[in-house]
């Protein structure tokens, strides 16, 4: 497997305060890899210093490809983030949002992406006109996941999507991200504070303390390893 | 006796549009700056007088119609707006927006000066380029000037209705100016598309100047009342509702005309103080303004 994102020895800083201290970690192409870790260990951070939210510093390549500048940099090199809090302008409308994702497109297959969405959210289209603030949690999440799908990403960035919502919402939710995985291949990186799911879903995962990696393995080895069952599992 | 008193009042119902559709234009160049800047541009009367001081050069001095020095100003405007934009009001943009307005209120100084000195004071003439000719429609008697600046301003909202509904950039425009870190996401370039708001502002006001010119006499203070004016249109039209603006500044227009001609105390003179007091009573009574949905604050 080629390897699609590398991030070697990243530091990010919120003004003063050190959020990354040192993450290095990679992604392959046609993966699902979690990155998991208590409340301000770093997770949604490494998230933004990927997209360009967040100073940062040490290197981040896409593909071979230093990463540098702002997130319109980042969503042009094809990483699409869906940000924490879902990432939808409520204002917009439903298709209104899906175009947005399309944004850096130049290829004129736009209306058929947004028609082929169905195929994963049946209820999209013909609510398209529906204001985006209108919709529920889970709906509104879903439509951020279509929307990064939109812009044809190489690489999907996740941040907390359970945030909020019901479990029977969450486990759809992963569903089609595996779905999306399976059948197209789509490399997805999601950062995620229920850990059982996000292990379930993964096929390699990250654990996180104070900014730094401290465990590393296959979902399968985390699942079964000790310390994360009694601090992010619960048993 | 009846249907002269009708016609009479279709007159002023007239007559009311054109004002309000200056008034409506530039309410809603101030409006596209609030959804996006945050702020009122407090110099957004005096961009437009600038603006037509340019097409009053273009005219008188190099022998240019009306219609090719409009066209000419409205380039020249976008312009003006995206670099005052990006030159200007970006560098204080962040933080606190009392920055912005404190910048945007001595932009207003600075283009009054710079109008004064190159201009001077003296009111000039810009010729109506719709003549001064009546139509009798009916028995009502309106004249072309009138017909004209509100065909001319409903034209100008038409286009920017379209471009902001139907094209790409126009999406990116409203995400920018909703959401700014969403948009940056998704790959929009949000300062640019801030600096195009301020660009097409600067053009609703320099049409907004061009159109007052030829009926009230060109000097540097002309805008300063029609300011107030698009102001309370987008105070009245709620101020970040696009269409707000249009309603507001067409209903201020035609509701100050008609209390101006049949309101005896009111008169010309007190035009002014009811557009403050229709602030007044809508930021006290209904301070969404007819249109704009009220803010709602989660905790």
């Amino acid at each position: 497997m080629t390897t699609l994102l590398e991030l070697d020895q990243v530091e990010a800083h919120y003004g003063p305060v050190q959020a990354l201290r040192d993450v290095s970690l990679t992604v392959s192409e046609g993966e699902v890899v979690a990155v998991l870790g208590a409340n301000g260990a770093g997770k949604t951070t490494t998230l933004r210093a990927i997209s360009g939210t967040v100073s940062r510093s040490g290197s981040i390549e896409l593909a071979g490809k230093q990463i540098r500048g702002g997130p319109e940099a980042a969503a042009k090199a094809g990483i699409a983030h869906v940000p924490e809090g879902r990432g939808t302008f409520v204002e917009l409308s439903v298709t209104e949002n899906l175009k947005l994702g399309a944004y850096t497109r130049r290829d004129r297959q736009v209306k058929e992406d947004i028609a082929r969405m169905s195929e994963y959210f049946p209820w999209m289209v013909e609510r398209g006109g529906q204001r985006a603030g209108t919709l529920s949690g889970g709906e509104q999440q879903m439509l951020a996941l279509a929307r990064a799908l939109m812009g044809r990403p190489r690489l999907l960035l996740l941040d907390e999507p359970s945030l909020g919502l019901a479990p029977m919402i969450v486990r759809e939710f992963f569903r089609i991200v595996r779905e999306l995985n399976e059948k197209e291949g789509l490399t997805v990186l999601v950062v995620e504070q229920d850990a059982r799911i996000a292990l379930r879903s993964s096929s390699r995962a990250y654990v996180l303390e104070v900014g730094r990696v401290a465990l590393t393995g296959t979902s399968e080895q985390l699942q079964g390893d000790e310390s994360v069952r009694r601090s992010y599992l619960g048993y | 006796m009846v249907a002269a008193a009708f016609a009479d009042f279709m007159q002023q119902v007239v007559s009311g549009l054109a004002s309000g559709g200056v008034y409506a234009a530039l309410a809603l160049a101030l409006v596209i700056i609030h959804r996006s800047t945050g702020v009122i541009n407090f110099s957004q009367g005096e961009m437009a007088t600038l603006c037509t001081y340019i097409a009053w050069t273009l005219t008188v001095n190099h022998g240019w119609s009306y219609w090719p020095a409009f066209v000419a100003t409205v380039g020249f405007s976008f312009l003006f707006g995206v670099v005052t934009h990006r030159v200007v009001i970006r560098p204080v943009e962040r933080g606190n927006v009392l920055r912005v307005v404190i910048v945007t209120i001595g932009l207003l100084i600075a283009i009054n000066g710079f109008v004064v000195w190159q201009w001077s004071g003296e009111p000039q003439a810009l010729a109506s380029p719709f003549g001064t000719d009546t139509l009798d429609i009916g028995g009502v008697i309106v004249s072309v000037g009138d017909i004209g600046t509100i065909a001319v301003t409903i034209g100008i909202v038409i286009l920017l209705w379209l471009l902001f509904q139907f094209t790409k950039v126009g999406l990116a425009l409203r995400a920018a100016a909703v959401n700014p870190n969403e948009a940056r996401l998704v790959g929009v370039r949000v300062t640019w598309m801030l600096a195009l708001g301020w660009g097409l502002a600067a053009v609703l006001g320099a049409v907004a100047g061009m159109l007052t010119a030829p009926s009230v006499g060109l000097d540097p203070q002309m805008m300063q009342p029609i300011l107030i004016y698009a102001f309370a249109a987008a105070i009245l039209g709620g101020i970040d509702s696009p269409l707000g603006a249009v309603v507001g500044g067409l209903t201020l227009g035609v509701m100050l005309n008609l209390i101006g001609v049949y309101v005896d105390f009111v008169g010309a003179e007190l035009k002014l103080p009811v557009a403050l007091l229709v602030i007044l009573v809508v930021l006290l009574v209904k301070p969404s303004g007819l249109f704009g949905r009220p803010e709602v604050k989660r905790v």
